[in-house]
């Protein structure tokens, strides 16, 4: 469980050009969990993941990592371990020279033995799709496939919790799709707890739980559905909302019989038919 | 032009000399070329350039990519060969006002230009039938009985890891730049050579600026999967030699011998 405790955190505190990145930001995550962090740029969402593993220390406030507070040096990298962490861009987190001695990177790191690693390394590449990518390089790969990588190289470490920092940001669409089906899989069938940012609406859907920060806060969390069926609010926010949950917050307010809190197409084609 | 550069880039194969450890490959690299300096008449270049073909043939990668890591130095290469021509004394066949070929000029500048030849193809034979990281792990493991003496061998070695992974990708992002600045009307191509070298600088600055955002997002994701240094640390490729690789030297200190006899 990750628990996080009235946490501050301010860049370059002291001087000047201070700002606020988290003000008192609770909040729990349990194991299994598929969480989604959502907010505009800026909003402390990446500084909220980089405390999830010891990459930045709280200011104030305590983030605490199945019982291991991420103050103590002595936890570093037990909770690294524990939360592995994928990045926006894809071409930067790639340490190596091939997609399989890239996987093997965070292994070394943690001194486990060649051959369970070249075992591993099947065994995620096979979870990520990117089998037949082993002895690649990573120039040659598609951003999504990139980030499939980065991924694998992550979960080949058997992390608790997957942090990924807008790990879609920089794909194109069908890239997002890949990148996205692989985490939701992940998710489902390993029962891996995933902490997603993002801020792109059709992901948040996904999630069983989607928070909303802004300004350094985090304003409101539930199940997306929950969430997203405060329209109004959410557009005060000037977030978008899923296009479907739009036009049936329209069709609601034309129709009050008509469920105002559909997030999918298929919801929405059922509705319709009905 | 750009992407002409074979040095790093890795051919993947499963030829004799690709699976040779690269600790001995860049021993018989060596080996090598103290032979290529020790040749200096007819037959032992000869024999060296024998042995260059049977290593191109044997490492099973096509000829072209050899010559494309031969262009980029094509012109340092030439200019050498010229400067032996024209400033080599000895017997005169051609001479136009102060320029004089001569015949021991001739047969000096295509030896030097040979030599360089083979030095950058032979080299490439070694980076382009090693992984990267093999290349760099042999290197380390050569490196670490200097680590008592302070030789920072596994900082090394991960930075040249790091230096090759990201060569393509820095070269991608130059083209990109490029094409940005010459969209705007940037002008690489005219111009005198003062003038060609400023219009880098347009380039350079995004580059170094991006570079260093790179280096900086990747250090974090280093440390995010535990990077420490190269305590504790296991490789997934163990380097062991094998028969092969005692072939394959003794191979190449046959090559010595032999030139040092013959000459």
């Amino acid at each position: 469980m990750i628990q996080v405790e009235k946490l501050y955190h301010s860049y370059s505190p002291g001087k000047e050009n201070e700002t606020l990145a988290l003000s008192d930001v609770s909040l729990q995550i349990e194991k299994g969990e598929f969480v989604v962090v959502l907010g505009h740029n800026g909003c402390g969402k990446s500084t909220l993941a980089k405390h999830l593993n010891s990459l930045l220390l709280p200011g104030e406030g305590n983030v605490m990592i199945d019982g291991l507070n991420t103050r103590e040096e002595d936890n570093l990298w037990e909770i690294r371990k524990k939360v592995g962490m994928v990045f926006q861009n894809p071409d930067n987190q790639l340490v190596a020279t091939t997609v399989e001695e890239d996987i093997a990177f965070g292994m070394e790191n943690l001194g486990i033995d060649p051959d369970i690693m070249r075992e591993r390394i099947a065994e995620v590449l096979l979870k990520v799709k990117m089998s037949e990518f082993r002895n690649k390089a990573p120039h040659l790969l598609s951003g999504g496939q990139k980030q499939r990588v980065a991924i694998a190289g992550i979960i080949a470490m058997r992390p608790d919790y997957l942090v990924l920092d807008e790990p879609t940001a920089m794909l194109d669409p069908e890239g997002r799709r890949e990148v996205i089906e692989t985490i939701s899989q992940l998710n489902k069938e390993e029962e891996l707890t995933i902490i997603l940012i993002t801020h792109f609406m059709e992901e948040a859907v996904l999630a069983d739980r989607l928070i909303v920060m802004e300004n350094a806060k985090i304003i409101t969390q539930g199940t997306p559905r929950e969430v997203f069926s405060k329209v109004e609010d959410l557009k005060k926010l000037r977030l978008d909302i899923p296009q479907v949950t739009e036009i049936a917050y329209a069709l609601h307010k034309a129709d009050p019989s008509f469920p105002a809190d559909i997030l999918t197409i298929e919801e929405m084609v059922n509705q319709i038919c009905r | 032009m750009l992407k002409d550069i074979t040095i790093g880039q890795y051919f993947s194969g499963e030829s004799f000399i690709h699976k040779m450890d690269p600790r001995a490959k860049i021993f018989a690299t060596v080996i090598f070329m103290t032979a290529l300096f020790t040749a200096r008449d007819t037959l032992t270049y000869g024999v060296v350039f024998g042995f260059s073909v049977f290593i191109i043939l044997l490492s099973q990668i096509p000829v072209i990519f050899y010559l494309k890591g031969l262009k980029p130095l094509l012109i340092i290469i030439i200019l050498t060969s010229v400067m032996h021509f024209f400033l080599t004394p000895g017997e005169e066949i051609w001479s136009w006002s102060i320029l004089v070929l001569t015949r021991e000029g001739l047969w000096q500048g295509f030896f030097m230009g040979l030599r360089l030849a083979l030095l950058v193809i032979v080299t490439s034979v070694l980076t382009l039938s090693t992984t990267p990281i093999a290349l760099t792990d042999g290197i380390e493991k050569i490196l670490n009985p200097f680590k008592r003496i302070g030789v920072p061998a596994h900082e090394l070695a991960m930075m040249m890891t790091i230096a090759l992974r990201f060569i393509p990708t820095l070269i991608e992002e130059t083209e990109k730049i490029m094409n940005a600045q010459k969209a705007r009307g940037a002008d690489f191509e005219s111009g005198s050579l003062i003038k060609r070298a400023k219009a880098l600088i347009p380039i350079l600055v995004p580059l170094f600026i991006s570079a260093f955002r790179r280096a900086d997002d990747l250090a974090v994701a280093m440390e995010a999967r535990c990077y420490r240094g190269g305590e504790n640390r296991t490789r997934l490729r163990a380097l062991a030699y094998t028969s092969r690789d005692a072939v394959g030297l003794a191979f190449t200190v046959a090559l010595l011998v032999a030139i040092v006899y013959l000459r």
